[in-house]
């Protein structure tokens, strides 16, 4: 273990600022890619139970 | 165990591709969650400071893993599109199709990742450097093929100009990947090489190499999960999936 406290790890030797958001962001963009997508297939999966046609399923 | 022979054109419809991207999801899913885990476990608890960046370096643990994927998937993308139009497969399509996005969201990640650690490295955001330059021109290319795909309605020629447009992107892949070698630019040079002892403490080669594993796992499952709904968007009308409704 690299740290003594709590504090300390989260101001990452005075680069958190920029350590975090890097860190943060990726985590954001893959957790909400993945909701994405299974929104996407239950909507795909939904166009099918009411064929209509017109439904969008691409969002 | 017996050798058994396998018959390939077994998986090249996109009925036989759907219920076997739904078995591996789960799979990929939970062992990219493990390897993720760990990686970020180390990586940020165990891995030791830098000595020269100090803390910053740990950025490397997402910036290198974005990278390599954004790099991988595009070839791995045009891999699918080249079988797509040798085999006129739609499933090879549909993957290629499946791919690009994800690759677009890796290589936002490692611009992104890229510049956060640029700004207490070098002193600026961004720097028209040839390995930023030509990451910069892979999203655009990956926001292409999107695109392309999305502006023709009829889906045997979208497949097929997209096809060849991921195709022809495809030098630009080497072309960042040696850009540290052939300019001598700003961004650093490979961290890994074939060739040289490591140029990293063990513990942080380590955690990037299963931050890259869990990546391409990550990588894996999310293609699958969209290839499944874009194999039922597309076909809808096939029996199969209106079967499909009541399962």
């Amino acid at each position: 273990m690299q740290w003594n406290s709590l504090n300390e790890f989260l101001a990452m030797g005075g680069y958190g600022i920029y350590v975090w958001p890097s860190f943060g962001v990726t985590a954001v963009c893959m957790v909400w890619e993945v909701l994405a997508l299974r929104r996407r297939h239950g909507a795909a999966r939904a166009a099918l139970v009411h064929p209509s046609g017109t439904m969008d399923v691409t969002s | 165990m017996k050798m058994e022979r396998i018959n390939w054109f077994q998986w090249s419809s996109p009925q036989a591709l759907y219920p076997l991207a739904g078995k591996l999801i789960p799979w990929f899913a939970w062992w990219s969650a493990v390897c993720i885990t760990a990686g970020l476990y180390m990586g940020l608890l165990v891995a030791p400071t830098d000595f020269q960046q100090g803390d910053s370096y740990r950025i490397i643990f997402v910036h290198v893993p974005a990278a390599w994927m954004s790099m991988f998937l595009y070839v791995v993308m045009a891999g699918w599109a080249a079988v797509g139009l040798g085999l006129k497969a739609r499933p090879s399509f549909m993957m290629a199709q499946a791919i690009a996005p994800t690759g677009a969201l890796f290589t936002f990640l490692a611009l992104f990742t890229g510049a956060f650690w640029g700004k207490p490295t070098w002193g600026a955001w961004w720097v028209w450097d040839a390995r930023l330059t030509s990451e910069l021109i892979l999203l655009f290319q990956y926001a292409g093929v999107m695109l392309l795909h999305a502006s023709i309605d009829d889906l045997r020629r979208a497949d097929r100009a997209s096809a060849v447009l991921a195709l022809v992107g495809v030098v630009n892949v080497p072309i960042i990947y040696f850009s540290v070698r052939w300019w001598n630019t700003l961004h650093q040079g490979a961290s890994i090489s074939m060739t040289a002892a490591p140029k990293m403490a063990a513990t942080m080669l380590a955690a990037m190499g299963i931050m890259a594993l869990g990546f391409w796992l990550y990588s894996a499952a999310v293609t699958l999960m969209r290839v499944r709904s874009i194999i039922l968007e597309r076909e809808r009308h096939a029996s199969w999936v209106q079967m499909e409704r009541v399962s």
